[in-house]
């Protein structure tokens, strides 16, 4: 994978050449899943799937179980029932382990970051599964570990070129603007070369022209390295734009599936967004 | 007596300069508390001045001698700042678990002994033993402590190295007894230094400087440890956000598994140093209690901190015993560093190398 990408031409990325870019078969697939805590039923049977290399979002009301969805796709929460299909392996529960060895990244909501390391320690962390020199060497600090410390540096490095975050490199991300610090969750997900990589509202708390950025670096990851994407978003005019299918949910339950001018269109939908008179 | 005078006035105008000039001061009663303290501290300083002055000898010889005996008191705090750092964990237990490695270590080097092996290889063997001894408290603290509380808060965590304290107490005591067992690994006779500078000289204790030298190779190698390699990073990530670690892999259960063990080594070497000044016994858990007011006057969260708290201690109430001591009846050691730690704390509550956390609201 070429992590190395050149300044994007936003005109270029812009839905227009989703034409020519690949969308392959199911990468992806949850199977009438239900999850519930207690009492408080979070998911009730929803079942949808995500096609590799496409842009899929997930929308919702507030409460209506997306977070939660995101969290048994990457093994957080455990689903009573149903199951989970991730590159032909079907499960009834992921782990969070394997979920991100078997290539699933993702940021969170509340941006979890590593306050107290550096922007690079930050996003140097996200290649830990890609490091394999054992802690021996690690504390001898000599031969393959430096080489290995090194060649992960550089890809790293590309990231912080492309995300346009050098001039924070070696600052405590606690220290960083809200904007900034999503920016270098979405580097943490993406130095772990993801082939899916799960978006919890990239672009919440940003004024227009963060949110500018931050989908040209979704179009441009999506469309130049290929990898999938599943976001969940409440700007409405950014989710349009960016998602070739999008899943509603309502209450825990998957109330449309589908394009985004259908899913627009949808009676449900606009119920469900604006409310419906008795 | 009237030379104390000009040094405290000195040492307070500079001190209260300082307070004035802090950006960052809130309220008169804030200050007052900086102020007293620093006239405080002042009087104590220039009054510390005047006694070097007139007898540097014994001076410099109570200095040293407290300096390296802060030493032990770091390594001892060393302990906690690992597992602190690296899980978020005050882990109560560090006390305890010097004493099940000091107990583990002693036993098996006098069963060696006594089946007839010559010292160096017994030694070997009884260390080998030790460090096993501590990785299975290790796995068996992550395994059944720590791994059911994944995503808790840490004061549930800090509870739970509570009850962890009593289990280990009990039964390291179960199985290797109960009594006073000598540890003899270090020189404990005294250096003179300097003979023909001062009369009689400078005793040194050869144990103190031996306890020195190690804590100083235990701290430069931690320190890289933390900071250039991928499993440190790995610590710190998992000490800041257990979620977010987890997303990207990285095995909570073994960096918890490896950050006990390295802990665990602490305490044994701890228990060397500690053991051979006091014999292996029951009351080394105490020592616990010791490194709480270095911790907290170093900083929870700094490497540094716990040397430079164990020094500031380990001298401070050397000197206080001796020269304030006689003034008030003397026994000022037991309780100098809590009253030392409580001024720190009201002063700078993150300590002097803690780092300052800025919640977001």
């Amino acid at each position: 994978m070429n992590l190395h990408v050149e300044a994007p031409n936003v005109e270029a990325t812009k839905p227009a050449a989703i034409g020519e870019r690949q969308i392959g078969g199911v990468m992806l697939a949850v199977d009438s899943v239900s999850l519930a805590f207690g009492g408080v039923k979070a998911i009730t049977d929803v079942s949808f799937d995500i096609r590799k290399g496409e842009v899929r979002a997930i929308i919702g009301p507030n409460g209506a179980g997306k977070t939660s969805m995101l969290n048994v796709i990457n093994g957080f929460y455990h689903p009573q029932q149903g199951t989970i299909t991730f590159k032909g392996e079907k499960r009834s529960e992921m782990r969070p382990y394997v979920a991100a060895s078997q290539g699933i990244s993702r940021t969170f909501q509340n941006v979890a970051l590593f306050k107290g390391m550096t922007t690079l320690d930050n996003i140097m962390a996200g290649r830990t599964l890609k490091m394999r020199k054992g802690l021996f060497w690690q504390m001898l600090r000599y031969g393959p570990a430096v080489r290995e410390e090194v060649e992960h540096r550089e890809a790293v490095e590309k990231i912080i070129d492309f995300l346009e975050i050098q001039h924070i490199r070696k600052t405590p991300v606690g220290k960083l603007p809200y904007g900034l610090q999503k920016r270098v969750e979405l580097g943490r997900a993406l130095a772990m070369e993801p082939e899916l990589l799960l978006l919890d509202e990239p672009m919440a708390g940003m004024n227009l022209e963060e949110k500018e950025d931050m989908s040209r670096f979704i179009l441009t990851v999506n469309d130049q390295l290929g990898t999938t994407i599943a976001l969940i978003e409440h700007d409405m005019g950014v989710v349009m734009d960016l998602s070739d299918r999008v899943v509603v949910l309502e209450y825990g339950r998957k109330i449309a599936d589908g394009t985004p001018d259908v899913v627009k269109s949808d009676q449900k939908v606009i119920d469900a967004y604006l409310g419906v008179s008795h | 007596m009237t030379a104390v005078i000009p040094y405290g006035i000195g040492t307070a105008l500079a001190a209260l300069m300082f307070v004035l000039l802090r950006k960052d001061r809130k309220s008169v009663v804030d200050m007052s508390v900086h102020i007293a303290l620093a006239i405080v501290a002042a009087i104590f300083i220039g009054f510390l001045t005047v006694q070097a002055i007139a007898n540097p000898g014994g001076f410099l010889e109570i200095l040293i001698g407290g300096l390296l005996a802060g030493v032990l008191y770091s390594l001892v705090a060393l302990g906690f700042v690992l597992i602190f750092k690296a899980s978020g964990v005050f882990n109560y237990a560090q006390g305890a678990m010097v004493l099940v490695a000091g107990l583990a270590l002693v036993r098996c080097l006098d069963f060696m002994v006594a089946s007839g092996l010559p010292f160096a290889l017994a030694l070997v063997i009884a260390l080998a033993f030790a460090v096993a001894v501590m990785a299975l408290t290790a796995t068996v603290i992550e395994k059944h402590v720590l791994r059911p509380l994944l995503n808790q808060d840490g004061l549930t965590l800090f509870m739970s190295t509570i009850g962890a304290t009593f289990v280990l107490e009990g039964l390291a005591q179960m199985v290797f007894g109960s009594d006073v067992y000598p540890l003899r690994l270090f020189p404990t006779d005294a250096w003179f230094l300097m003979e023909n500078l001062f009369q009689g000289g400078i005793l040194v204790n050869k144990l103190d400087v031996w306890g020195g030298l190690i804590a100083g190779i235990l701290v430069v190698s931690l320190a890289a440890f933390f900071q250039y390699t991928k499993t440190g990073r790995a610590l710190r990530a998992v000490a800041d956000d257990h979620a977010a670690a987890q997303s990207v892999g990285i095995p909570i259960s073994w960096i918890w598994f490896v950050v006990w063990l390295v802990a665990g080594i602490v305490a044994l070497v701890a228990a060397t140093v500690w053991g051979t000044k006091l014999g292996i016994q029951f009351s080394i858990t105490f020592l616990a209690l010791k490194a709480l007011p270095v911790l907290i006057i170093g900083g929870f969260t700094s490497v540094p901190g716990a040397i430079v708290g164990g020094l500031i201690v380990g001298a401070g109430e050397k000197l206080a015993e001796r020269y304030l001591g006689e003034m008030i009846g003397g026994g000022i050691e037991y309780w100098f560093a809590y009253v030392l730690a409580l001024a720190v704390l009201l002063v700078r509550p993150q300590g002097i190398f803690g780092e300052k956390i800025i919640e977001r609201i």
